[in-house]
């Protein structure tokens, strides 16, 4: 018997840390080689962390929400033969080279909902983690069988767990027991009395005075961190107008329904994204990253569009790169495969970075108006809400025109009102008249 | 004589009664309790305690007997004994005055209020109680009737001369020469035994077909074959019709309908107990009954409010560590903690020889309830220290769940099992699967070993055997 130590590996070039985000196992499990030890979560990206080895659990190195250095210890693993290798404190290099992420996941599984494009497309869930094998080693004592309590069963749970209980006014038959057999632990009661807590229903109305507790790690802690930092550094601008997209819903449905088949579906992101090249053009400040401890805007030739994305864990944003050098379809295509890979949480760490200007939209969700907040250390993000048809006076008489907003924020340090109007309303001209996104002036 | 009001009543100061008069003094419930004879009850002065002393005794004296025979393997020499019953009472007798004067401080230091008299219902909050000095009038705001049970008398055997009950069995001053115990369960095999071993010749009479019919006969095998080693005669399937004319035989109807007179000096009758619903008022209230007995609900409540009735007067098991249970419960109940009957199981013990534990369910029970069921049952046989006290009869069983191994039931038979009952039940208050058990190291060399070694049968993993 030896002892096997597991170092959190280097997950991606330039990360010194990673945050630990999920543990698969726990002290005194059976994992056997390959199997998914933890996940943890870099700038953006969930990486599982395979076992090198068969092995048995011996010490887990972080908590959930730790962030935790590349190369520090993270599991030991009991292991058995003569190979296996010194325990950890001894000599490092005698310990294994840390292990390799296996495949990067993202740990989304729910509905990317955040722009047309997306909504439509039917994304795969990700993969399960495959559940360790049990090992082909006798003394299985600990393996033997567990049967969950039937639907009113009588709970098993010790005397003191049961008074407990008693006293707490629960019925110990809505607890579910993660014990052996179904026994309901002092721990399940915990878990009851913060989470699941279920007070017999009078009539009427009655105060719910339960608090959860909720932990804000991974994905949520990059989010929260992200856009406390944007709002707190950069005074936004937010800047809306509407949009008369009457003939560029007429473009889009002929494109639509005489496109090659392989090409597809437009959705009306890939004309904003087109249009927002050639204003940008323009105006080439408003593509860029402004570097504010430095006091430098870098404005960038390569117009990098970040699409703001929403999945099952949270807002990601990944980036279709060089919108300069995609046609429409080309666009289209990018959007596509990106959102669908953010979605499945399979969108690589570079995919999910790099951008120098932000679409946002929440597409049949988009209201009236909305004030995004601009994905630091950006200057601008163009926010799509929701087209509907109204009444518009053409001068004459009211003509049903279908119309949107763009609801658009800014960095007021580097972009004026000034500035982000004729921005928005080249946008406009662009839309409105859609001929003018394909052709030069 | 000034009346007594208080919050707690409680009427019969046996295990369930005193247990709860103190458990409620401990949580500052201005208590009383009141007896009739000595606090203790039936347990302490005349059931449990006493015949445990009387079958210690028995032992002892079987033992040198053994040894004085000259047919022992152990090489020990020694004379012929001889028992002076009566000092064997006295000895007894002490014990039970320690015990009793020891509830009778506990009681005090609780600050119980003891009241010594007979105890009659007024209505449901008052209670007139008939003592030395004259009439006590209690007012209580809660009522807990403890009265016990007493033993069930034949009408065609009424006790009396010859005819006794346990109580008189517990004080004889000689060993009977014959001694015919009629009911075969558990109180007449542990006492007819014991009277056997102090050099009674002693008939056992049972109506049913087997001894300890509440018990299935792989478990009461061992107890048959020392009775017989013993030279007691058991009958089974036999009635008992009556007293000879003579007076000194009791007229036995045998399995095959002949009439036989079975010579005695003394008959015990040990046909089993009944709950004591007479003498106290009963007809002032407005109780539900279950049979003989008071209904009660799960927090020992009877159909009156206000009014709690627990041990044996409320059913089987009549068992003392039941009314133990229930006595702590509805003192707590009393003092407001939320409370209700939620026991796994009471185990149940014979002090026959060997000794016969159970607790929770039996293998028959088991299957009853619907599941597949798994069964280890581990001998005394293999067992070292059980071969070291010459006690190689029986075993321990467990029943488990063959689903997810949850224990359902352990029963033993063997030398001294009665202490394994701590144990067992345990393990199923507790919850355990067999791998709990089988998991637990056992001490070496102890009987219990043969606990570890029936869950690892179960589980196919026996050692041992």
């Amino acid at each position: 018997m030896g002892e096997h130590l597991i170092k959190m590996p280097d997950v991606g070039e330039g990360i010194a840390e990673a945050e630990l985000v999920e543990w698969h196992v726990k002290v005194g499990d059976l994992v056997r080689e390959d199997a998914v030890l933890a996940a943890v979560m870099t700038d953006k990206a969930t990486v599982e962390i395979p076992s090198p080895v068969d092995g048995e659990v011996l010490w887990l190195g972080a908590e959930i929400g730790d962030v935790v250095a590349i190369g520090s210890p993270l599991i030991r693993l009991k292991v058995e033969g003569e190979d296996s290798v010194a325990p950890a404190g001894q000599d490092e290099k005698a310990a294994e080279p840390p292990a390799r992420p296996k495949d990067i996941e993202a740990q989304a599984d729910g509905a990317v909902k955040s722009s047309e494009a997306i909504v439509e497309r039917q994304g795969k869930s990700a993969p399960p983690p495959r559940p360790p094998e049990p090992p082909q080693r006798p003394p299985v004592r600990t393996h033997l069988p567990s049967v969950a309590r039937a639907e009113g069963e009588r709970p098993i749970a010790s005397p003191a767990v049961r008074l407990r209980a008693r006293e707490a006014g629960i019925d110990l038959r809505q607890v579910p027991g993660s014990g052996p057999a179904g026994r309901i632990t002092h721990e399940d009661l915990d878990v009851f009395f913060t989470h699941g807590r279920q007070v017999a229903k009078a009539p009427g109305l009655a105060q719910n005075n339960s608090v959860e507790h909720v932990k804000v790690i991974g994905l949520r802690r990059k989010i929260a961190e992200k856009m406390a930092l944007a709002k707190s550094r950069i005074p936004h601008i937010t800047y809306v107008e509407e949009i008369d997209v009457t003939a560029l819903e007429e473009l889009r449905a002929a494109l639509n329904a005489n496109k090659r088949s392989e090409r597809p579906k437009l959705t009306l992101l890939p004309f904003l994204m087109r249009a927002m090249v050639k204003a940008i053009a323009e105006q080439p400040h408003l593509n860029a990253i402004y570097d504010d401890d430095a006091g430098i805007v870098h404005q960038h030739g390569g117009v990098h569009i970040g699409i703001a994305t929403q999945t099952g864990s949270g807002l990601m944003v990944p980036v279709v790169k060089h919108a300069e050098a995609r046609d429409l379809w080309e666009c289209a295509a990018e959007l596509n495969r990106l959102a669908e890979a953010a979605k499945a949480g399979l969108a690589s760490r570079e995919e999910l970075s790099g951008s120098t200007i932000t679409i946002t939209s929440l597409g049949a969700m988009g209201g009236i108006v909305t004030t995004p907040v601009i994905n630091y250390p950006e200057v601008a993000i163009v926010g799509v809400n929701k087209m509907v048809v109204r009444p518009v006076w053409d001068g004459s008489t009211f003509v049903p025109r279908k119309m949107m907003n763009l609801s658009s924020s800014f960095d007021h340090r580097i972009i004026d009102g000034w500035d982000a109007a004729v921005f928005i309303q080249r946008i406009k001209t662009l839309l409105e008249t859609p001929a003018m996104i394909f052709v030069e002036a | 004589m000034k009346d007594i009001s208080c919050k707690l009543l409680v009427i019969g100061a046996g295990p369930g009664g005193y247990v709860c008069a103190i458990r409620a003094g401990q949580l500052g419930i201005d208590t009383v309790i009141v007896e009739m004879a000595k606090p203790g009850g039936t347990c302490l002065n005349i059931g449990c305690i006493p015949s445990k002393a009387l079958i210690h005794a028995a032992e002892e004296f079987d033992k040198i007997a053994h040894l004085a025979s000259g047919r022992n393997a152990l090489g020990i020499t020694t004379t012929k004994p001889a028992i002076d019953l009566s000092q064997t009472i006295a000895w007894k007798d002490g014990i039970v005055g320690r015990l009793t004067g020891g509830v009778s401080g506990l009681l005090k230091r609780a600050k119980v209020k003891v009241v010594q008299g007979r105890a009659r219902f007024r209505d449901g909050k008052t209670v007139e109680v008939e003592t030395e000095t004259g009439r006590q009038i209690i007012r209580a705001e809660n009522v807990v009737i403890a009265t016990g049970s007493v033993p069930v008398a034949l009408p065609f055997l009424p006790f009396g001369g010859t005819v006794i009950s346990s109580t008189e069995a517990l004080s004889l001053s000689a060993v009977p020469d014959r001694l015919v115990v009629v009911g075969g369960g558990y109180i007449g095999l542990e006492l007819g035994t014991a009277f056997a071993k102090m050099g009674a010749k002693v008939s056992i009479v049972e109506a049913q077909d087997r001894i300890l019919p509440q018990y299935d006969a792989e478990l009461t095998r061992p107890v048959s074959k020392r009775l017989k080693a013993l030279g007691i005669e058991v009958m089974t399937g036999a009635k008992a019709r009556g007293l000879a004319k003579s007076g000194g035989a009791l007229l036995v109807e045998a399995e095959d309908g002949t009439e036989i007179s079975l010579p005695a000096d003394k008959i015990l009758v040990t046909v089993g107990r009944r709950p004591v619903t007479q003498g106290w008022g009963l007809e002032e209230l407005v109780l539900d009954m279950e049979g003989a007995f008071i209904r009660i609900d799960e927090r020992c409540q009877t159909s009156m409010r206000g009014i709690y009735a627990i041990g044996d007067v409320t059913g089987e098991p009549m068992l003392a560590h039941r009314a133990m249970a229930q006595g702590e419960m509805v003192a707590e109940i009393v003092a407001g903690h939320k409370r209700a009957w939620d026991k796994r199981a009471i185990p149940a013990v014979c002090f026959t020889d060997p000794e016969i534990v159970s607790v929770g369910l039996a293998p028959d029970e088991a299957k009853k309830t619907g599941g597949e069921t798994k069964l280890g049952l581990f001998p005394f046989l293999a067992n070292g220290r059980a071969m070291t006290k010459q006690g190689e009869d029986g075993f321990v069983r467990v029943v488990a769940r063959a689903d997810n191994h949850l224990v359902l039931g352990i029963q033993a038979v063997g030398q001294g099992v009665s202490e394994l009952a701590a144990a067992f039940g345990l393990a199923i208050e507790m919850g355990a699967r067999l791998e709990d058990i089988a998991g637990t190291i056992h001490a070496h060399p102890t009987e219990g070993e043969a606990f570890q070694e029936a869950a690892l049968k179960a589980l196919g993993q026996e050692l041992h055997i």
